[in-house]
């Protein structure tokens, strides 16, 4: 007969260890991909699905230590997941302005990544910003 | 919904400052409620000059479906770029993708880009304001009106049901 605590048990440790997993191949896929666009991949997903696995399990097991919900651990989830894609984001506007070089089987030219064209931004800056 | 007064400019901030306290102190005791409520009030009056006006929420109900959706395509997506990661044989096709946009609101354009760098192998790169296109790097695809099409299809159109039909 297997007791409630230990299948709880089992489940924890089954979330601990598969954040753990998706946390080291996103940080394995900043070694391994080719190029800097490639690599905003990993951390942007992997890392958000590990600490998310990881918070789950902790959420499990204080819930059950303390006897009341452990509720804080969402507001880390919704917190992280509003800030893990901006974060992308701007390093991918980063990159694209700096004209980092692509790995060459990326398909696609984007008009940024131009040479002749001076600044990639300059023709995005919204019009209606107020004159001082 | 709770209409906009001049003590509570925001009323939805007001409310999810609220929540946000009481989670973080993890108490609902009447002291937390007294503090929380005096910040959920004050901090909305202060930042008011400088909110821009939302998007207003048509239909709250579609924005929960969209939301499991999401949480289910991430992990999807998790599954997907660890194989690409892992296999040494496979080798990705990455790409850029110019995707046009259909909304126009800041705020589900926003929405709209943070979902696209959580789902299956994509990351917004950049926005034109100017053209109305979202410029993609996609990890591993073949063709870019597949990705188009399935980002419009998953994505665009409930966003559109959601805040602006």
């Amino acid at each position: 007969m297997i007791g409630f605590y230990t299948v709880m048990e089992g489940i924890i440790a089954f979330f601990l260890v598969a954040g753990g997993v998706f946390a080291f191949i996103g940080s394995l896929g900043l070694a391994r991909l080719q190029d800097f666009y490639m690599r905003l991949h990993g951390p942007s997903k992997t890392s958000t699905l590990g600490v998310g696995c990881t918070l789950i399990g902790s959420m499990i097991y204080f819930s059950l230590t303390n006897h009341t919900i452990s509720l804080q651990e969402l507001l880390i989830t919704i917190f992280l997941f509003v800030t893990a894609p901006v974060s992308a984001h701007m390093l991918a506007k980063c990159a694209l302005h700096q004209k980092l070089p692509h790995y060459e089987r990326t398909k696609g030219r984007p008009e940024e990544l131009d040479e002749e064209q001076e600044d990639p931004d300059a023709a995005d800056r919204p019009s209606t910003t107020p004159a001082p | 919904m709770i209409r906009a007064r001049s003590w509570l400019p925001i009323p939805l901030l007001s409310v999810l400052l609220l929540a946000v306290w009481l989670l973080l102190q993890q108490s609902v005791a009447f002291g937390q409620w007294l503090l929380g409520g005096f910040l959920a009030i004050v901090i909305p009056i202060v930042i008011h000059p400088f909110w821009e006006p939302q998007a207003y929420l048509k239909r709250p109900f579609l924005l929960v479906r969209y939301y499991l959706r999401v949480l289910g395509d991430i992990v999807i997506a998790n599954l997907q770029v660890s194989r690409i990661i892992i296999d040494p044989r496979k080798r990705a096709n990455p790409m850029f993708v110019v995707y046009p946009l259909e909304l126009e609101d800041y705020f589900t354009i926003t929405v709209l880009a943070s979902t696209i760098t959580l789902t299956p192998g994509t990351v917004s790169a950049h926005l034109r304001l100017d053209g109305k296109s979202l410029l993609i790097h996609t990890l591993d695809a073949d063709d870019p009106d597949t990705v188009i099409k399935e980002i419009h299809e998953r994505y665009e159109r409930p966003l559109k049901e959601i805040f602006e039909c």
